[in-house]
């Protein structure tokens, strides 16, 4: 049956009450996490101040850059149409870089998210065919052909490609997107409220 | 291989077979149809040689119902469904090229993925009875029947016919009959079963309402397209794999004393006790869903097909005033608050055992429960996401410290909120009022399958 794994640090107890009023960085093993633990499809990233995220990087196919380059107005169309088009990932931020290593070009896909990406995985793979990310990730090299009806081809690429990251910072640490957006709209009704007892 | 049936007979599942498109003569009856038993037995074998075992099953499947044949007679007193193991169908003689196209899962089978299903502590396998957590767990063959006399009658021929084929040993076995009174499903906390079960396109039955639109048959059995198109990678060769299940076997022990302490201490007159019941569960003891009664049990509405599961969560009880967002029946069919809902359907099979505890009478230390069986075409896309996420996620909806109250993993650390206005309850330390006794994963071959499985050592 599952063992523990003794030889890595201890996991940094989990985030308290509050814990959004404290700035905190925490360091990570090579591994990305403390802890073995395995989820569906294998071992789970714990969240950090910085909440939960993925770094993938992956060469792209030769000649591909600008096919890539073009896929940032589709999504960016989708989104105005569509504002809550990527909602089931429950995103903070996402970023797309291409950058060059000597003569190849590389992608990098930079998430922070508050969902453990383990446990949706199938989600955003769905929500991937529906908005067509795969004119991206099929411009890398590697990336599995059959991935819409392979999920575990997907989440292969996925993991292979992942960096994890060795160090995560968070101003408001572990604070959810949802909880910011709750938070900013009572703001917004007690300015309002204010200005009307002005 | 389609089966165009033009036939227009209704039969008791209710379904006409006009637009069926399945391969109803091939599919084993036990996802399709649920036959009017009272009594069942599951009898948990190991095969000592492949040749045993081919032998046992060859004289078997003419016993087998199919879902064609279930479905059309109203004279029949006992069903057989037969399923194996990764290992079973190893210890058969499959080849080692067809075993690796199985998907992990289901050749790690539900003991390895503990950590995942979240089933530890007391749920953990090292304390599973009937050997089911161990390597010599082969084959089950389900016996549902009308009544305890005929099931007895079934278990003494089976017994002699296992005696017959050496090499062939029952491991344990679990006998199941129905608890009183029997003119609902219920199970022994005394909450109504059955009252949502996902539809499959095809078989003519119609959804009732709320339950949403009929889901396409690959969802279940493979080789027909799923909610997605095609799904792809199915296990090799073909015949093996077509019109087959997978289904996770979960024997739940439920702690009837326990919970009618628990609601005795959250409850101090019986109407709200029986609310907390309500609470837990997301419906009313009765069947009666709590978004369509918040207040006081409406039994009426709880044996109405028609309207109780004509409910949703995002557009009637955003924030769970009436069944909260933690409620059994919120986790495990969370409707409009997720998505991709059809991908995540299974069908549930199965019954309670053990005798039933009467009201007022103090732990008596035997065993009872519930044994069932979760069908799907995918154990990681749809059980293993069940446990993992809508069982024992403790964030799940966000609620930072909780479980399923029923079916999730406690052992007194995790909390129960219940919403209310002007100030929510939270209920701390939730006690277990479950503790899994056994598990496995096995696939439901079809008909044709179940053949060619046993005529393996004929040059194959």
């Amino acid at each position: 049956m599952a063992t523990a794994v003794p030889l890595k640090p201890a996991e940094p107890s989990r985030p308290q009450a509050r814990a959004w009023t404290k700035p905190q960085a925490m360091a990570i093993p090579k591994e990305g996490y403390f802890k073995l633990q395995n989820g569906r499809y294998g071992p789970i990233y714990p969240p950090t101040p910085a909440c939960h995220g993925f770094t993938i990087i992956a060469k792209i196919k030769p000649g591909r850059e600008e096919a890539i380059r073009a896929y940032g107005k589709t999504i960016e169309k989708a989104v105005a149409d569509t504002p809550d088009a990527l909602a089931t990932l429950k995103l903070h931020y996402l970023r797309w870089v291409l950058f060059e290593i000597g003569q190849d070009t590389y992608f990098m896909y930079q998430g922070i998210f508050d969902t453990d990406f383990d446990k949706y995985t199938e989600d955003a793979v769905a929500l991937f065919t529906k908005y067509g990310v795969n004119t991206v990730f099929e411009n890398l090299e590697g990336f599995p052909e059959d991935w819409k009806t392979n999920v575990p081809a997907f989440v292969e690429f996925v993991r292979e490609h992942q960096c994890p990251s060795f160090l995560e910072y968070g101003e408001y640490p572990f604070a959810t997107a949802d909880e910011i957006k709750k938070a900013l709209k009572l703001k917004a009704a007690f300015a309002d409220m204010l200005d009307l007892m002005q | 291989m389609l089966q165009q049936s033009r036939s227009t007979s209704v039969d008791f599942a209710g379904r006409t077979e006009q637009q069926s498109s399945l391969d109803l003569e091939d599919i084993q009856h036990f996802l399709m149809s649920r036959p009017p038993a009272r009594a069942a037995r599951y009898e948990f074998l190991t095969f000592r040689s492949a040749a045993g075992g081919r032998a046992w099953l060859k004289g078997l499947i003419e016993k087998v119902g199919t879902a064609k044949a279930v479905g059309s007679s109203q004279v029949d007193s006992r069903w057989v469904t037969i399923g194996f193991t990764w290992a079973g169908l190893r210890a058969l003689g499959v080849g080692e090229g067809s075993l690796a196209t199985f998907p992990e899962e289901f050749r790690q089978g539900m003991a390895a993925r503990a950590q995942i299903l979240g089933t530890t502590g007391a749920n953990d396998p090292d304390h599973w009875v009937g050997g089911l957590a161990g390597p010599n767990l082969h084959a089950i063959a389900i016996l549902f029947a009308r009544d305890v006399a005929e099931r007895e009658r079934c278990r003494q021929e089976h017994e002699r016919y296992v005696t017959q084929c050496q090499s062939v040993e029952l491991l344990s076995c679990l006998d199941l009959e129905a608890i009183p009174p029997f003119d609902y499903a219920h199970e022994h906390f005394g909450y109504r079963d059955r009252l949502s079960q996902p539809v499959i396109e095809g078989t003519g039955v119609e959804p009732t309402p709320g339950s949403g639109p009929p889901i396409k048959p690959g969802e279940f059995f493979l080789g027909y397209p799923d909610e997605e198109g095609l799904a792809a990678g199915v296990p090799q060769p073909e015949i093996l794999s077509r019109n087959g299940s997978y289904v996770a076997y979960l024997r739940m022990e439920e702690h009837v004393a326990a919970f009618r302490d628990f609601l005795r201490q959250h409850g101090e007159t019986p109407d709200q006790q029986e609310l907390i019941a309500a609470k837990l569960m997301g419906r009313w003891r009765s069947g009666a869903p709590l978004v369509l009664a918040s207040d006081k049990d409406d039994p009426g509405l709880g044996a109405d097909l028609r309207r109780n599961n004509d409910f949703s969560y995002a557009e009637m009880d955003q924030h769970g005033y009436a069944c909260p967002l933690g409620a059994h029946i919120r986790r495990m069919n969370p409707r409009d608050t997720t998505v991709n809902m059809n991908r995540r359907k299974m069908i549930r099979r199965g019954g309670t055992y053990g005798p039933p505890l009467p009201e007022g009478t103090p732990e008596d230390g035997q065993e009872r429960g519930i044994a069932a069986f979760i069908g799907c075409a995918s154990l990681i896309r749809q059980f293993e996401f069940a446990m993992n996420v809508w069982a024992n996620d403790p964030n799940f909806h966000e609620l930072g410290n909780e479980r399923d109250p029923i079916f999730g993993t406690q052992d007194g650390t995790f909390d129960m909120t219940i919403p209310n206005r002007p100030i929510r309850k939270k209920i701390k330390g939730l006690p277990a009022f479950t503790t899994i006794r056994g598990g496995a994963y096995f696939f439901l071959p079809g008909i044709r399958a179940l053949r060619y499985l046993a005529s393996l050592g004929d040059g194959h």
